[in-house]
């Protein structure tokens, strides 16, 4: 089964992508991709508390999750595919060929922007996005799946709700 | 002083919407601090939690979905605090129990918690009686 989602999302695992995204796509793993939290016990142990029984989560550096997409993909269940950052999946997407990526939630920090309420995003944060756009990565803002999905051209065009 | 004694922490409006019904119901509102997650990365929310347990003296938070990014914070607060509780899915019935008793010991929370599944109901419909 193709991965559902390869999702920015700086809360990683919480109740948007278990329950908002989890629930309708029957989700049965979800992939943390983080250099991080693939070293610490305690972090992995953390972000497993918060998923229900039937959810597989499996922790993977940026190294070890560019060897494993395919085995991921080949595996019968849905899957979504986490990053805390624009950097991290950027290094992830140059070392695969993933060219879909879903900006999920950005939150505040002094050198951020509000684009929408869930994305707010730095200069050189954008400039990463638009550089990804540009090699072919078709890059959009959905926090849950009722949210219209916004294109990255509607995104940095917008202003703050 | 602050009498608020623990945190109430959700989505989007929850823990105010919450405190609001306590305080209507039992009049105990002051008994909680509310707090959203809103526009608050994970750092963000752990870090708020911490400081407004610092400032009330709190050693129980509430919190409104298990799997929620207030939780997440809530669980990386209880490293290294074996004085402090976190209780996740938190709902009307169980704030109610907490005000009435202003009891927040861990055993009156296990009990809490246990009515509060129990106020759980689905009542149907019937038949016109005529």
């Amino acid at each position: 089964m193709p991965i559902e989602l390869y999702r920015i999302d700086d809360r990683l695992i919480h109740g948007q992508v278990v329950v908002g995204w989890g629930q309708p796509l029957s989700l049965g793993f979800i992939v943390l991709v983080d250099d991080a939290v693939a070293e610490s016990e305690w972090e992995q142990e953390l972000y497993r508390m918060g998923v229900p029984p039937e959810m597989d989560v499996y922790f993977a550096s940026v190294e070890q999750a560019a060897a494993g997409l395919d085995a991921w993909r080949r595996d019968a269940r849905h899957g979504v595919l986490l990053t805390s950052d624009i950097e991290t999946m950027r290094r992830l997407v140059a070392a695969t060929d993933i060219r879909t990526v879903n900006l999920g939630g950005i939150h505040h920090r002094a050198d951020r922007v509000p684009r929408v309420r869930y994305v707010y995003l730095s200069l050189p944060e954008i400039a990463t996005l638009r550089s990804m756009a540009a090699q072919g990565v078709d890059i959009t803002a959905q926090d849950v799946p009722a949210t219209r999905p916004l294109p990255l051209d509607e995104l940095l065009g917008s202003h703050a709700q | 002083m602050s009498s608020a004694r623990a945190i109430i922490a959700g989505h989007g409006d929850f823990a105010e919407g919450l405190l609001s019904a306590v305080g209507l119901i039992t009049g105990r509102d002051e008994l909680f601090v509310a707090m959203s997650n809103s526009g608050l990365c994970s750092a963000d929310i752990e870090a708020r939690l911490r400081a407004l347990m610092e400032e009330h003296d709190i050693h129980v938070i509430f919190t409104d979905l298990h799997a929620g990014s207030c939780t997440m914070g809530a669980h990386r607060v209880l490293s290294g605090r074996p004085d402090v509780i976190v209780v996740s899915g938190v709902s009307l019935p169980l704030l109610l129990t907490v005000a009435t008793s202003g009891d927040l010991s861990a055993s009156a929370l296990e009990l809490a918690i246990e009515k509060a599944r129990q106020a759980i109901r689905l009542t149907a419909g019937t038949a016109r009686a005529d």
